[in-house]
């Protein structure tokens, strides 16, 4: 056994040596695998978090949304469909819900407006989240300006500023009461945007779903699963967000995988030729190029893991910020929980680590098979 | 010290710092699960459908609400024209609604 560690420790030296022989061109391609390892790690890090984070939260979403459809198009729903269907065994909870959005032309920004009776909002007064607070610089007790649907202008009193932890479905939140939101968009009272509901057991909201559709031919359901499955698709590997970043690393990855596999530069083949010819066998010769993959892959991909990891979870995410800003004024400030897991990190491993000793080692054995005479020459 | 040494130290401080790395992340699970259940309580008191991630437009903001003309809405050839529009996909409840027509 210490023979055996004695010739991996010697042949390690021995790989060392030859890696800082050429040391800006091995600096320069354990700077691009890191970088590539790092974007990798860094979009998986990023969406498997946030789809756990949004399976956690968006689990209490309302189990259906009713939405009354006309031509194509999502329209006010009227609240006496309610009547048509609240005798459906099964449902535990059925109530109309009112929300919109409203462009604010001071800031640029677009908000959510959500009514909310159990808030204990009363007219004249609203709950912002910390992102409008941001924009607004608003403060508890200051007034926010709203341009009506006939442009009359009224003033509502910040009465509380949502917590910023909450920021990730808060931040462009404002709490209206129900007069005040009828006011500002001229919604008449029988009018809600769309329906919600809850059932006792949630395996019966397909059978539900398909009994309102035949009392409410003019709606479509939107169910939790759909809305879970939504966001398991955004941060799915077959998503933009993934396809945008991930295809250029990878893309990076295979050119320089392809590079490596085509074969081995004259200076190289002329090493492993001396080699031979001083009596190093084969076998030798493939253990040396072994682990000069192994040390250029293993140190890239454990920096570019911990570097991801730092930059998703202790910077939250700030390179991937503009991407998913886009265009948007009002932006949340989040921290994102680190839901990783071994699995993860073995299949980013597998994906970086593996291919690129496979493709060093392929090459050298060619070139330490052909007689060293030829190969010197 | 033999360069062996050397990388295998350095190897040895990459993988302690590995090891950190979980540890941290089951540290910062148990600290965040408060603020978790807040966010949870909060989707179910006010009703929330969807994750304030993109709030350039408002079918990105609600992206399990779209339907399917929103991308359009701003004038008939009007195409998407948002970054996050880009990233986004359509909602499930409207892939479900269509037929496949190939």
């Amino acid at each position: 056994m210490k023979n055996w560690i004695d010739r991996q420790r010697n042949i390690v030296d021995f790989t060392l040596s030859s890696l800082l022989r050429r040391k800006k061109k091995n600096a320069a391609l354990i700077f691009v695998y890191t970088l590539v390892v790092f974007s990798l790690s860094s979009v998986l890090f990023f969406s498997q978090s946030l789809k756990k984070e949004a399976s956690i939260i968006l689990k209490e979403a309302p189990e259906m949304v009713i939405q009354k459809i006309v031509a194509g198009r999502h329209e006010q729903i009227p609240t006496s469909y309610i009547a048509k269907i609240e005798d459906i065994r099964g449902i535990t909870e059925l109530k109309a819900r009112l929300w919109g959005y409203y462009y604010d032309p001071v800031t640029g920004a677009n908000y959510t407006l959500v009514v909310n009776e159990d808030s204990g909002l009363s007219p004249g007064t609203i709950a912002i989240g910390n992102g409008v607070a941001k924009v607004r610089l608003a403060f508890k007790g200051d007034t926010i300006e709203f341009k009506a649907y006939d442009g009359k202008i009224f003033e509502l009193e910040v009465r509380e500023i949502l917590s910023p932890e909450s920021s990730l479905v808060s931040a462009d939140l404002i709490v209206i009461s129900e007069e005040d939101f009828r006011r500002l968009f001229s919604i008449p009272n029988d009018r809600a945007t769309d329906l919600i509901l809850r059932v006792a057991n949630p395996r019966e909201l397909p059978t539900i779903a398909l009994k309102i559709a035949e009392r409410l031919p003019d709606t479509r359901q939107v169910l939790t699963d759909d809305i879970l499955r939504t966001y398991d698709a955004v941060f799915n590997w077959r998503s933009g967000l993934m396809i945008a970043i991930f295809s250029g690393a990878l893309l990076a990855f295979i050119i320089f995988a392809w590079d490596k596999a085509s074969g081995l530069s004259a200076e190289e083949r002329r090493e492993i030729g001396i080699l031979k010819a001083i009596g190093w066998e084969t076998s030798d010769v493939i253990l040396m190029k072994f682990w000069e993959g192994l040390v250029v892959s293993l140190s890239a991909f454990l920096i570019g893991v911990i570097l991801g990891y730092i930059h998703i979870f202790l910077t939250s995410a700030r390179l991937f910020a503009p991407v998913l800003k886009g265009w948007a004024v009002l932006y949340p400030q989040f921290k994102i929980t680190p839901f990783i897991d071994g699995a993860l990190i073995a299949s980013l491993f597998f994906f970086t680590v593996v291919p690129y000793t496979a493709a060093t080692i392929i090459p050298s054995w060619k070139a330490a098979i052909v007689d060293p005479d030829s190969v010197m020459r | 010290m033999r360069k062996s040494t050397f990388f295998s130290l350095f190897i040895l401080l990459n993988l302690f710092l590995l090891a950190l790395v979980f540890v941290y992340s089951s540290f910062r699970q148990r600290a965040d699960r408060i603020i978790l259940e807040e966010m949870g309580e909060m989707t179910r008191r006010f009703e929330i459908t969807d994750l304030c991630l993109f709030t350039e437009a408002n079918y990105t903001r609600h992206i399990t609400q779209a339907d399917l003309h929103t991308p359009f809405q701003d004038g008939p050839f009007s195409l998407e024209h948002f970054p996050s529009g880009a990233i986004v996909p359509p909602p499930e409840a409207i892939k479900r609604m269509n037929e496949k027509l190939d």
